[in-house]
Order: structure tokens, then sequence, then C-alpha cells
């Protein structure tokens, strides 16, 4: 009984909060119409500006997930072997990315690589150049770079999760048969973290499909991607089919691509045998584990730059005018009746984001044991797609259709903040399962076999075996539903009453007007924001399952 | 249980009844009384405002009545002063809650779905791109506030009242004065001359299909240049040549002001932005600035005249409400807090402009284009462009 309602739950959660008001936008907008549906695919489907937003769409999705899986992997690596002062800290700065508001990470990356930016003044200055050497604002390596910035970390954190507990049994019984250290990596490493490797390429490249304000704010509408064009249509134009053709388009491609990497993900996942992270760390004996640890970090600054470039520009507004400013901002000076008090907006985003973790954690946990149970093989990838898909479709469409279900009492949730929770939940489940999926699929069945013989329940079993075991990606999961509720994704069209403003929202206000001050406000509130969101992740990092240590 | 009932006189249930009646019915009497009363005194100056407000803050501090809740829907440019605000309330024994809902287009997109069942009862920031789209979509309901006698007639888009202006604004090209200085360039003095070798990659804008100032700025290329079946140099020949000098396009307002003006350490000097950014600049520099960095470019049709109204939802619970709260809106108090929030110009004549106001002059020669025209052809129009510029 308590099984098939928990199955049920996430279903019951996917279907009213996210089938159901996507159904109603997409039947408003036929019926809104004159002629049937089939006109505006044919239209759509036929236009090359629309069929090359599609491509475009998928191959810098691709591009962008090989690049993250490049330079997040290294990064993994030194993560899971290797254990050092500082680490926590440097986990929580690589995945403070996600959380930024889009045009403060924009402003970032313009501070470093700008016409007039830190790296060509420096450069200028060292090579004796008149022009500045690095021209990449508003291109396509702008953009990559933008989504290499923001998905490294998800490969990090995810690979890292598993590889920290992978028994190195194994590969010291490959070394001593024989076989040379890359073989060792490629024939019994790679493939226990395959899994963990395909999972995180999927998210990075759906995250860079459905991509939105990132690509906009760097490069420019030449670089429009699907979800952009549902934007325009929607919105902008109130041209409702051709976004509902568009969205539905995007969903046949999420679908089908995440069908690939579930299918993918199942055929390569294998029971592992785990150990704690004590004893898989590498004794940093020799200098050179020294300097590969030091080159390690180095490499991670480098990725964090345009954040760290952020932070140097807000402190270099003469230091005395930065405390002015920030006891300026928590008063209302101006007398808006929108104010609210940073510390105000900072309690709102953590509300929301313990709430998202809250609703996020249970349901990617329990999809995740859906789609790991291994007696229903040929379906699986069909139902983990399918749970899936909230990621990968258009949150402007799924606002569209909260104004349209969920309306009428008793169940009117327009302006509550459950509904802003509920949308954080549905970008963040995805997160959580992909997440914990490689970690339950690779446990021993072993253990939970012995487990019964010996006399435990299927509850027991869960607590004392799978739960213990899963602890490290149900972390990082956490990690990652915190992270997406303080960052905003996905709550698009949603109606916020101000005593609800969040710290994102506060930022993007500010730079709606022109002047000094209000940047100077944005740039301060962004740092507040980069700093407490380093602090919450560092408490998720601490809390562990009671009484097994460091797992 | 049943025995309150039984003893309960049966003479209380008409009793009841009646008070109740007379209540309601000295409700209305007041009500009747106050609206008269601003009726009569339309064509008295404004000083007679604070005294009706106190009359009704009288009149409804007398009652003793749950305060009604007004909800107003509106974009997310939209800031007011909370003491204004509290004014009204207690004035009118209202409860205000005001909801942004992302841009002006995205607050009447909602409007238009949620027609049956409206979540607010104001839409505030139509403005006179959409408000052909609005008024046929049918979403308002009339009123015709007393207070428009305050309004300058080129102000009075609807003449249908189901959209009261509220404010307004220019959309017009800012450049960086330092900038073209060290360069040796004056700012253009003709539109045609922006796609001059000079110019080249001088200029970013914002994308029509996305940006209110974006698709102003649109507008004013196709009032100024025509298409191609009235002039010889049309638009899209204009947007052609723009497209070869380097036009660069981003989507909104903020990443163009704040990403690539060379003020904030972009490479462009002239950005699309709007009459009041240059007092602004000044306004929020903290003493750094005695005059504004930036300047308007002032040419004759290269502005754009942006009228942003306020209407009443149809299927509104509170349409008396909503309309005292309109016609608060046209008043002095709330139109002089406007400048220093939202930075655009009241409506109401007799309103007086901060001080700063004076580098903020105002455009002589808009573009023009009426509001039918460019619901007619707004589609056309931005797809036209898109196939230029961004394919």
């Amino acid at each position: 009984m308590l099984r098939i309602s928990l199955t049920l739950l996430p279903l019951i959660f996917f279907i009213a909060f996210f089938a159901y008001p996507l159904f109603k936008i997409l039947i408003y907008s036929f019926a809104s119409s004159e002629d049937i549906a089939i006109y505006p695919f044919a239209e759509i489907l036929t236009d090359p500006y629309y069929l090359g937003r599609i491509w475009f769409t998928v191959w810098q999705a691709f591009l962008s997930m090989i690049l993250a899986l490049l330079a997040g992997l290294p990064i993994a690596y030194i993560f899971s072997k290797y254990e050092f002062t500082g680490k926590s800290f440097l986990q929580a700065l690589t995945t403070v990315p996600f959380v930024m508001p889009t045009i403060v990470v924009a402003m970032g990356f313009i501070t470093l690589f700008g016409n007039d930016g830190i790296l060509n003044t420096g450069l200028s200055k060292f090579l004796n150049l008149n022009e500045p050497l690095i021209k990449i604002n508003n291109s396509l390596t702008m953009i990559l770079i933008a989504h290499t910035f923001y998905n490294y970390s998800i490969i990090v954190r995810i690979v890292s999760s598993i590889w920290t507990n992978i028994d190195p049994e194994l590969e010291r019984a490959g070394s001593i048969l024989g076989a040379n250290k890359f073989q060792v990596f490629t024939k019994i490493t790679l493939p226990m973290l395959l899994p963990a490797i395909i999972s995180s390429a999927l998210l990075a490249f759906t995250f860079s499909f459905s991509s939105f304000g990132v690509i906009l704010v760097l490069a420019g509408p030449k670089f429009a991607t699907i979800e952009v064009s549902i934007y325009q249509l929607a919105v902008k134009l109130m041209d409702l089919p051709s976004a509902s053709t568009l969205c539905i388009i995007q969903i046949i491609f999420t679908y089908s691509f995440m069908i690939l990497y579930s299918n993918l993900q199942n055929r390569y996942s294998n029971w592992i045998n785990i150990r704690p992270s004590k004893n898989t760390y590498k004794p940093k004996k020799n200098k050179r584990d020294k300097i590969f640890i030091i080159l390690g970090v180095i490499y991670i600054l480098i990725l964090i730059s345009p954040l760290i470039a952020l932070i140097a520009r807000t402190l270099s507004f003469e230091i005395g005018n930065t405390q002015s400013h920030v006891s300026e901002l928590f008063s209302n000076q101006k007398g808006s009746y929108f104010y609210l008090n940073p510390i105000a907006t900072i309690i709102n985003s953590f509300k929301f984001a313990l709430g998202t973790l809250f609703i996020s954690i249970i349901l990617g946990t329990i999809s995740s044991y859906l789609v790991a149970n291994r007696t229903n093989r040929a379906k699986n990838h069909l139902i983990d797609a399918l749970l899936m898909l909230p990621l990968g479709v258009s949150s402007i469409a799924l606002g569209l259709g909260y104004i349209l279900a969920w309306n009428t009492p008793p169940f009117d949730l327009r302006g509550s903040w459950i509904i802003i929770i509920i949308a954080h939940s549905l970008i963040a489940y995805p997160f959580v399962m992909r997440s914990v999926l490689p970690a339950i699929q690779q446990i021993n069945p072993n253990l939970r076999e012995v487990a019964t013989l010996l006399g435990s329940s299927t509850k027991k079993v869960f607590y004392k075996i799978d739960l213990p075991l899963i602890t490290p990606s149900l972390i990082v999961g956490s990690t990652f539903a915190f992270a997406i509720s303080i960052g905003e994704f996905g709550a698009s069209l949603l109606l916020v009453k101000p005593e609800f403003t969040t710290m994102p929202v506060a930022i993007y206000r500010f730079l709606g007007l022109p002047g000094d001050e209000n940047l100077k406000n944005a740039l301060v509130m962004s740092s507040i924001l980069m700093c407490t969101v380093i602090i919450g992740f560092i408490c998720i990092e601490k809390l562990r399952y009671k009484n097994i240590g460091t797992f | 249980m049943q025995n309150l009932f039984l003893n309960s006189p049966k003479n209380t249930g008409k009793f009841l009844k009646i008070s109740v009646i007379k209540c309601l019915l000295s409700f209305l009497m007041i009500l009747s009384i106050s609206a008269c009363e601003t009726n009569e005194i339309e064509t008295e100056n404004e000083q007679m405002q604070t005294t009706t407000q106190g009359y009704a803050e009288h009149i409804f501090n007398s009652i003793d009545v749950e305060p009604r809740e007004l909800k107003i829907l509106t974009h997310d440019s939209f800031d007011i002063s909370e003491k204004i605000i509290k004014e009204f309330e207690t004035a009118y024994n209202a409860k205000i809650t005001i909801f942004k809902a992302g841009s002006s287009g995205s607050a009447l997109s909602r409007a238009i779905l949620e027609k049956s069942n409206p979540s607010a009862d104001i839409l505030h920031g139509i403005d006179n791109t959409f408000l052909t789209k609005a008024i046929n979509e049918n979403i308002f309901i009339e009123h015709k506030s007393p207070w428009l006698k305050n309004v300058d007639p080129r102000f009075l888009i609807d003449d249908s009242y189901h959209v009261t202006p509220i404010s307004y604004g220019y959309v017009i090209i800012n450049y960086d004065r330092q900038h073209l200085a060290d360069l040796g360039l004056n700012p253009p003095d003709s539109l045609k001359q922006l796609t001059e070798p000079d110019w080249k990659g001088k200029l970013v804008i914002q994308n029509p299909a996305t940006s209110s100032p974006g698709l102003a700025f649109l507008l004013v290329t196709i009032a100024e240049f025509g298409d191609s079946s009235t002039s010889e140099y049309s638009y899209t020949d204009y947007w052609e040549d723009l497209k070869s000098n380097d036009v660069l396009i981003k989507d909104g307002w903020s990443d163009s002001y704040y990403t690539d003006f060379s003020l904030y350490g972009g490479d462009r000097p002239l950005v699309v932005s709007y009459a009041t950014s240059p007092a602004a600049e000044v306004y929020f520099s903290e003493g750094k600035y005695a005059e504004p960095p930036t300047e308007n470019l002032f040419i004759d049709g290269a502005s754009f005249l942006q009228i942003e109204g306020a209407g009443i939802l149809k299927g509104s619970q509170n349409q008396e409400l909503a309309k005292l709260f309109i016609n608060f809106m046209l008043q002095r108090t709330f139109q002089e807090d406007i400048p220093t929030r939202m930075f655009v110009y009241p409506v109401n004549k007799f309103a007086e402009e901060p001080e700063f106001f004076r580098f903020a002059e105002v455009p002589t020669l808009p573009a023009k284009i009426s509001p039918q025209a460019i619901e007619k052809s707004r589609e056309t129009w931005i797809k036209t462009w898109t196939d230029i510029l961004l394919r």
C-alpha cells in the first residue's frame, strides 16, 4: 500500500503540475486559431528560419555538453581522489554560477573578456598592443564559454560523487595483472563511471538546449534558440499557435534525446563496490601529487574567473563608498512600495529554496527508484525520459499554462507562494533524479539480499543499506535543487507579490534603470547573493547521514 | 442544539435583514454623494483634491467595514512610493496589492489569457503600441475619469475611454559624450548618417520582437523612411544599410545599456534608450555628475512618444474602487511621484517635474504613427525586420 502510494506521488505531481497546465495551453492555442493545428506545423517546419533555430539549438547544446565534459572531468578527478583544505569551499564555489542571474554573469564576462576588460587591458600592457587581442564579444565563442561556465559544475559534482566512493581494489587488481595506467582507466575506471558521466552529460545538454537568458544577454538574438523564439512568439507577438507548435517540436526533440541517453545509461550501469572516501583518497606523499592539486585549484579558479572579476569590480568602487552602499541598501531610502530589505529578500529566496529542496528530493528519489527498477527494463527509459521532460520544456509555455490551469477557487494558485515552489521543483527534481539514479543502479544487489536474508524489512533495507550508499549523490542533487531554486529558473510569467521578492528579482530591478548607483547596488547585492549561497552549499555538504562517517 | 433555534424570536430575522438593508442603502448613498462631489469639483483647480480625500476619509472611517482588496497587475518597471499607496488605502479603506508580471507584453498576454477570470482589478502598463490589441481583445470596461480634464489632449490615446493615460516617455538614442569626443566625432544630425562609415559599429539597439524601446526605434525608422510602396529608400533599405554598418542587437534594454554601452565598459557609444536616461545618470550618480555624461540625440522624427495607461479589467469584483484608484492615479500626488520612480513624464498638466528633469528635455518632433496602424502591421514589420537582420 505504501509502495503504491509512493510510486504514484511523482506521477500525480507530474500530471497535475506539468502535463495538465501544458495540455491546457496547447489546447487553448490551437482552439484560438481559425485553422486546425496542421497549419502552424507545416508553416514552421518549412520555414528555414525556424529550422535554422532548431538546428542551432541542437548543435550548440551538443557542443556545450562536450566542452563541459572536457572541462569538468579533470576537476572531478581532483575532487574525487584528493582531500585538501578548502575543498568544501571550492566545491561550493564551483556550483555558484548556477545561481547568478544571467545579466550579472554577463557583466562578469564583459569585465573579464570585454574589449576594455581585465584580460585585454592586461595583455595590451604586457605585449604593448594598440588594439584588444581578445575580441569575442557577442560571438558564438562567448556563448560556448558561458555554457561551459554554467555546466561544468554539473559534470564535476555528479561524477565525483560516484568516483569518490569507487573501490580502488579493481583498479589495483588491474595494475597487478599488468595493465598500464591508460588501460586501467579505460577498461576499469571509465566503465564504472560511465552511468554518472552520461547522466550528467544529459543534464548539461538539456540545460544548454533550453537555455534562454545566458545566450541572449551575452550574444544577442542572432543566436536565438527555440526557447527564445517561443518567448517572442507567445509574449511579444502573441502568436500562440506558432509558439505552441515550437513547444511541441521542443518536447519531441527533448523526449527523443532523453530516451537515447537513458538507454545508454541503462546499458552501461552495473553494480560496483563502494568504499568510504577515506580509503579511496590518494595519499599526498610525493611532490607530483601536490603540484597536481595546485594546478587543479588554479584551473578551477580560471573557470570561476568571471565571478572573481565581478567581485573585483564591486570592490573597485572606493572601499569607503561600498560600506555606505551596503548600509543604504538596508534602509528604504527612496521609500518605494516595492522595497524589501536585502535580508528579507535572502530569506525569501531561502524559504523557496528549502521548500523546493524538500519536494524535489522526495520526488527525485522516488522517481529514480521507479526507473531503476530492473524488472520492467523495456519501459524504463520511456518513463525516465518522461519524468525528465519538465527540464527540457519551455518554461514560458508552462508559465502560460499556469495562468489557465489552477485559476479557480478552491485551487486558485495564482500569486501564491505554492506555485512558485512547484515551478522550481519541476526543474529541480530532474536534477535530483540524474544525480541519484546512477548511484542506485550501481548498488551491489548482494548487499540488499544479505540484509533481507538476515531479517531486515524492505524499509530497513532502504534506511540501512541504500540511503547511506546514495547519500553523496543525494547531497549533490540537493545542492543543485537549492541552486536552481535560488537562481529561479523556470519561474517565468508567474505573478509575484511584493512581499515574496527574492534576490535575483531585486537585482534585476536595479538593472532596469540607468545610473551608477543602480549598477553598484546590483553588484553589491550579487556579491551578497554569492556569499550566502556559498554558505548554503557548504551547510548542505556538511549534512551527512548519521553514523556513516565520510562516505 | 435545536432548542436554540426554537427559542429565537421569529422577529430577529426580519429585524436583522432590515438593518442590513439600511446599512447598504446608506453606503450606496454615500458612495453616490462622494462621486457627485468629485464631478462638481472637476472644473475647479487641483487643491480641491485634498478636500475630497479628507471628506472621503472621514466618511469611510466612520463606517466599520473590512478593507476592500484592490489588485493591480503591472509590469516589472513599475514603481511608486509606499506612502502614496498608503494614502489611498487609508482614504478609501482599501488594501492594495500590486503584482508584477514581467514585461508590459507579458502582463498584457496574461490579462488576455485570463479574460474570463482575471487575477486583478486593474491592468497598468498598456502603451500605444499595444493599445489597439488590448481594446480589440475586449478586456476592459469603460471609465471616463473626471480628472482627464487635467491631461493634455495629445495624450488622450483612447477615445473609447477603456484605457486611461497615466504617464508618457520618449524612446530616443543616447550618446556617450566623452567617448564621441575622444573619437573626434560630432553626434550625427540625421538617422541616415548612422549608415555612414564614420558610424560603423557604434550603435546598439534592442530586438523589436522582445523589447519595447526596440520596437519603438523600429517604428521611428518606419515613420521616417516609409515602406517600399511609398518611397524609394524604404525602411528595409535603411536596415540593410545598418546591418552592413555593424549594428549590434541585444534582447533588452538592460543588456544593451549595461553590457554594450560605452558608458559601462562596452564598445558602443550610441544606444537606444529613453529621454530621461541622461537625467537619471545624474540622479543616480551620488553627486559624481553635475551634468549628464550622456545626451539625447535630438533629431526631428527620431524619437518615439510612448504613452502608458491603465484600464479596469472586465470581471473585476471591485469596479467602483478600481475607478477611484484610476482617478487617484491622475491626481497630482501620484503623478508627481512618477518621474523619480519610473523616469517617465506625468500626463497631468499641473504636476510639477523634479529639479533634475531639466536634463530630460523633451524632443519636439517625435515620430508619428497611430496605434491603429501599429496594430495592423506590427507583426509584418517585426517579421520583415527579423528577416533582414537575424537571418
